[in-house]
């Protein structure tokens, strides 16, 4: 079994001009609207407005029981001293009791911070991840199959995951950095206005280095983030290629390309940790100096009686803690820049309005007359265009009665695969209605659109799971009695016995190597299980063996009789189950007969079904 | 002979080794950069130590030249402060711009080797292996790698020496105040070493449960017509939520575990200098010790405790590094495919005496030359025991110069067939001959420039439209060949793209339809004019016109090649001089196309629909 690629199969663009140039969904980042971001982040965090409050109040708090130490140590030196010195005790009780208090409130409260902190970005993650989610799948088919899996897939974990990082380490470590800095140059600037003032003055160079390296990091994390996103989808082409890689001896060239570009991000990997090494080298200068500074000032003015010992020893063992953190803050810019970058494309993505709605008032589907499972499709005025323009069908109208087969055929291009997928409601028509027994798609909320019409692609793909959960997609509530039921009627019984643990085989696990013939028959047993009202297949026997479609055939005339199908297919063979057959051609039906006129006329039917009865002969 | 890799377990299986004993592995990637990494540890030390010096300066001053008022005295103090602090920013700095370019030259190395022997690992390695895992290891796990390089690796050497030189700086300045300082160090690191074990179970828990919500992820995208197609988005979404919220839990208790570290951390060393702090002022008020060194005392116990309660992380980082090695070297392990020839190990393998004569197919008199199958047998390496193999002892022979379709049942082996030619997977027993020579005789890159594929996926790579088609040919190869072969596939729809056929396709550029793609895979594999030609299903996602052309154009080329062609279709089968018929795991028939259709009926019901009468 390879694995599946990346870029959908089922796609078709118009096959022989170039798709379309103005688009922006080539780029990595969708248009993202200004203020998107922020306006996400604010909608994510408003629901956790008062545990934020809590969060913060509790880090406040925290902060001040561990920043009060230096404090009783200036307290012990300028008053317990004396006071034990004339037999009093009681200073010396209160800071002895006061700084177990704080020791203990501290921790408890470090405690508790953390837990809280955690429910908040754990709550954010969860909705983010959520809302990521629902809107991708909400997205219509159109959108998938230009935006590629894999940048979806990435903004789902790598882009989910930066957040996390930012969140869980660098948001925490942001606020007590910032409160600390506060608390400390508060408490510095209460000890005593002037040493205070010369801590305080110091943040002026230390702003001026911060802004500095942000600047000068930021390109480089940019260019960095760039270059191994380079090596990842070498590699990951490589991987998924890697037959092809071998059968045509590409390992050595490819070594090589590798190898370049490997070696670019090792330069420039190596250029952002040296980035990260200058600023820590400037911060530390600056403050190691700044505690130079203020211990000569403040060791003069002891000298001369204008400062206490204590104050001056409590001054110092706050400045090594204000300067402490600043590492950290640089590491927190970067995993902020990256957040940031990531936040705008996931804003960019949940952006995109889904091109095909859910109604907000959904109808229903009149009741089927007993002896009629099929319904009456009726294509109303229809005409298909992109949105970035160029017509794909021409205003046209078709009905198709109820438990009618047809066949659509034509070359790549022409269209058959946009009509199967407007009547799936895969996308909306640009003008014109598709009615289901008169009920018009858009009025159908999904649960009820899927009762009326499956669709079955050619893209079959595989879900992890048993080959039994697989099958069981087209009614989740079915008995193993008719997912078997359903495989044996389309001929998969046999090959799924065969499996190693039968329908309970884990299609991605050891000895489930199941061929591409074989997962087409699968997506069929889950379209029987389905039992829709109509039934479109697009090219959904392009991989099956003539026996194969046999039984699908089969099906469709015993299993499946009296459903309304649209049957698309390169293969002729198809066509002979079939009641009535549209050519298409450049977006138009140019032909529509049964088989039997078309075939005795002397249309593009009948040249194509000479040249296919030659072939079988 | 398959080479079947011994080495290769389950990935997610964390081994029994020693964290330090998977992690000196690591040691000849690290070799050549040894001194760098030495100097940079021993600068490390010396930086740590000059911050441990400036609080004895501190005591220095207040007992001297402060307490004598002695103004000369306190400018030299604070000369010394500087140029101490000086000294130490210029350190850590130099420790740094030591490791920079060394260890992302480490981390880049290891990765380029994980690639190298990746491409060289064979097929079956890769059925089992999604890209997925193969790239967290190639880039999660070497980043883990070189920070554990760039910091634990020094630290705790560091921070242990840091400590200790520490320790024994308050111990000298008073004994008493050090041993309760010291006290609470034990619990701490016990606390840690307890708690990080059981946080670093949760993390890969949690590890775990991220990458199931991946592929629910990867999934639903992948699979979203499906999704679309039965209207099963809100089950999608259902399970999605309720693998987020196991994660979420998940990840809380992650929270509690760390809140409690966090805790004991913060609480324990600030207790024990809050006991220092009373017991050192009564001994300041007894005058048994100057304020000076109580001052330098504290100030060397903070110093203290980033060193001490760093080394609970510290260690969780060399395990999760330990984590990363190994499942580095799980990959890296993996027998690749031999590059040496083989011819001595395949010849010697007896061909199973006791087989039955198999319907034999070949001429007896044309010899060897062409494409030959002798007896083989094929069976997964992975397989589960007891299951029949896929091929069981396969005759076959392609005279030179012909072409030969291979029919068979939905899941009955072609596919494996046609990869055993190019030796992506290697026979269990038997033997393939080109001319007569066995494959396995000549060098795999000998092969596969003799042999041209084209697979039932067709996949193109991001590089350019005619890049692609020319991996196919010697490096020779231009423009000449290259419209060629989009002329044999009938690619033409090439000159229509933006840039022609220098249009960037592949995962990073233009998306092209399934047919599209077929055609230029197809293209690939005749523009070297390959002596031997395997094309699986090649037509199979063309429209009836097209294939009629491609079939015209490909009957020229198959005129002057050997080939293979797997075929699900009359119209394929009829690009074919004979079609052998392949059927439980053997070639049950051969002859032409109208031959089979009347003598045998699993072909005709193969190809004609008609009913087995002998089922």
């Amino acid at each position: 079994m390879t694995a599946p690629t990346t870029t959908a199969p089922g796609k078709e663009p118009p096959a022989e001009e170039p798709p379309r140039p103005d688009d922006d969904f080539d780029r990595d980042v969708l248009p993202t609207p200004p203020g998107a971001t922020a306006a996400l982040l604010r909608s994510l965090l408003a629901p956790m407005k008062a545990r934020v409050v809590v969060t913060t109040l509790l880090l406040l708090l925290q902060q001040g029981a561990t920043q009060a130490g230096p404090l009783l140590v200036a307290y012990a030196i300028d008053s317990a001293v004396p006071a034990f010195r004339d037999h009093d005790h009681g200073p010396l009780v209160a800071v002895g009791v006061g700084y177990l208090l704080c020791a203990l409130a501290s921790g408890a409260l470090q405690y508790a911070f953390v837990i809280a902190a955690a429910r908040v970005n754990q709550d954010v993650l969860l909705d983010l991840r959520g809302r990521i989610f629902r809107h991708a799948q909400a997205l219509s088919v159109d959108f998938h199959e230009r935006y590629t899996s894999g940048r979806l897939i990435s903004r789902s974990t790598t882009d989910v995951e930066a957040l996390r990082e930012l969140l869980s380490e660098g948001l925490q470590e942001l606020v007590s950095v910032i409160l600390s800095f506060a608390y400390i140059s508060a408490l510095l600037l209460w000890l005593d206005l002037p040493l205070g003032a010369v801590a305080v003055a110091s943040f002026v160079p230390l702003y001026l280095l911060i802004r500095l390296y942000q600047r000068r990091a930021g390109r480089v994390y940019r260019v960095r983030s760039t270059a191994i996103a380079a090596v990842i989808v070498k590699f990951v082409e490589t991987m998924n290629g890697i037959r092809p890689v071998r059968a045509f001896r590409r390992e050595a060239a490819n070594d090589a390309d590798f190898a370049a570009l490997n070696s670019h991000h090792e330069r420039v990997n190596g250029d952002a940790i040296l980035e990260m090494a200058r600023y820590v080298v400037g911060s530390r200068l600056v403050a190691n100096t700044a505690v130079a500074v203020i211990v000569l000032w403040g060791a003069h003015r002891v000298t001369d009686g204008s400062l206490e010992l204590g104050v001056l020893a409590a001054a110092v063992l706050y400045l090594r803690r204000l300067y402490d953190p600043i590492d950290r803050l640089g590491m927190f810019l970067n995993s902020y820049q990256s957040a940031a970058a990531s936040l705008e494309k996931i804003a960019g993505l949940l952006a995109q309005t889904p091109s095909v709605p859910e109604p907000a008032t959904p109808g229903q589907l009149p009741p089927l007359e007993s002896e009629h499972p099929g319904r009456e499709v009726v294509f109303d005025g229809v005409r298909f265009g992109y949105r970035t323009g160029g017509e794909v069908l021409p205003r046209f109208d078709l009905t198709l009665p109820a438990g009618q087969t047809v066949a659509v055929v034509g070359s790549t291009g022409a269209g058959k695969s946009t009509l199967a997928k407007l009547l799936a409601r895969f996308y909306d028509p640009s003008d014109g209605r598709v009615l289901l027994d008169g009920v018009d798609l858009r009025d159908l909320a999904v649960p009820e659109l899927r009762r009326g019409v499956v669709m079955v692609t050619q893209e079959a793909f595989l879900f992890s799971g048993t080959v039994a959960e697989n099958i069981a997609i087209g009614r989740p509530d079915a008995t193993r009695e008719e997912i078997e039921g359903a495989a044996k009627a389309i001929g998969a019984h046999d090959f799924v016995s065969a499996l190693p643990d039968g329908y309970d085989t884990d299609v991605r696990k050891r000895g489930g190597r199941i061929s591409a013939g074989q997962r087409q028959l699968v997506a069929f047993a889950r379209a029987l299980l389905a039992d829709p009202a109509v039934l479109i297949l697009d090219e959904a026997t392009s991989s099956l063996d003539i026996p194969g479609e046999r039984a699908v055939q089969r099906a469709m005339t015993t299993v499946l009789k009296g459903r309304t199908a649209v049957v698309i297919a390169h293969r002729l063979s198809t066509v002979e189950i079939a009641d009535r057959v549209l050519v298409m051609e450049h977006g138009r039906i140019v032909e529509d007969g049964t088989p039997a006129e078309l075939t005795a006329g002397t249309g593009r039917f009948a040249d194509l079904h000479r040249a296919w009865r030659d072939s079988l002969a | 002979m398959a080479t079947t890799p011994a080495s290769t377990k389950d990935s997610e299986k964390p081994g029994d080794r020693s964290a330090v004993r998977t992690l000196l592995r690591l040691w000849p990637y690290v070799r050549p950069v040894r001194a760098r990494l030495f100097t940079a540890a021993f600068v490390a030390v010396l930086a740590s130590c000059t911050g441990l010096v400036i609080p004895l300066v501190l005591k220095w001053m207040v007992d001297g030249p402060v307490a004598d008022g002695d103004s000369t005295g306190v400018w030299f103090g604070a000369l010394y402060l500087l140029l101490l602090g000086l000294a130490e920013a210029l350190l850590f700095g130099l420790r740094r711009w030591l490791v920079a370019r060394p260890l992302a030259g480490v981390e880049a190395g290891m990765r380029a080797g994980l690639y190298r022997h990746l491409q060289r690992l064979p097929v079956a390695f890769h059925d089992r292996w999604a890209s997925g895992q193969l790239l967290s290891r190639g880039t999660t796990d070497l980043m883990l790698v070189r920070m554990f390089l760039a910091f634990p690796l020094t630290f705790l050497l560091v921070n242990g020496v840091t400590i200790v030189v520490g320790v024994v700086i308050m111990l000298i300045q008073d004994w008493k105040l050090g041993l309760v300082v010291l006290v609470p160090a034990l619990p701490v690191i016990v606390t840690c070493v307890v708690f990080e074990s059981r946080y670093t179970k949760v993390a890969r828990r949690a590890q775990d449960q991220v990458g199931d919500l991946t592929t629910v992820v990867e999934e639903s995208v992948l699979g979203i017509r499906i999704i679309k197609g039965f209207g099963r988005h809100r089950s999608q979404a259902r399970a999605f939520r309720e693998l987020a919220r196991t994660l979420r839990g998940t990840e809380l208790r992650k929270a509690g575990l760390l809140a409690t570290i966090w805790g004991v951390i913060v609480t324990l060393p600030e207790v024990a200098i809050g006991v220092a702090l009373v017991l050192g002022t009564v001994q300041v008020a007894d005058g048994e010790l100057s304020a000076g060194t109580l001052v330098a005392f504290l100030s060397t116990a903070l110093a203290l405790r980033w060193p001490v309660d760093s080394i609970g992380f510290l260690l969780a980082m060399s395990q999760e590094a330990a984590t990363a090695t190994e499942r580095y070297f799980e990959v890296m392990d993996a027998e690749p495919e031999s590059q040496t020839t083989t011819a001595a190990v395949s010849a010697s393998a007896p061909p199973a005496p006791s087989a039955p004569p198999s319907a034999s197919v070949s001429d007896a008199g044309s010899g060897d030359s062409g494409l030959r199958f002798h007896e083989v047998s094929f069976r997964y390496p992975d397989a589960p025991e007891g299951t029949p193999p896929v091929l069981d002892r396969v005759d076959l022979h392609i005279r030179p110069g012909e072409s030969m379709a291979l029919v068979g049942a939905t899941g009955c082996g072609k596919t494996t067939l046609t990869t055993l030619v190019p030796r992506l997977h290697e026979v269990t027993s038997g033997r393939i001959t080109l001319d007569g020579e066995d494959i396995t005789a000549m060098s795999r890159a000998e092969l596969r420039a003799k042999v041209a594929v084209a697979f039932e996926e067709p996949t193109l790579f991001s590089a350019g439209v005619g890049d692609n088609v020319l991996m196919g040919a010697q490096d020779t190869a231009g423009q000449a060949e290259l419209e060629r072969a989009l002329a044999v596939a009938q690619a033409d729809f090439v000159y229509a793209l933006p840039q022609g056929t220098d249009t960037q396709v592949g995962e990073q550029g233009l998306s092209l339809s399934g047919g599209q793609r077929q055609r230029l895979a197809l293209a690939r594999a005749v523009v070297g004019r390959p002596r031997f030609l395997v094309l699986d299903d090649p037509l199979s996602a063309l429209d009836v016109h097209t294939e009629a052309a491609v079939e015209a154009a490909l009957r020229e080329v198959l005129g002057e090649t050997t080939a293979l062609i797997v075929a699900h279709r009359p119209s394929t089968v009829l690009l074919a001089d004979r079609v052998a018929l392949l059927s439980g795991g053997r070639i049950a028939a051969v002859g032409t196309h109208h031959e089979l259709l009347r003598t045998n009926a699993e072909y005709a019901h193969l190809m004609a629909g008609t009913e087995e009468a002998d089922r």
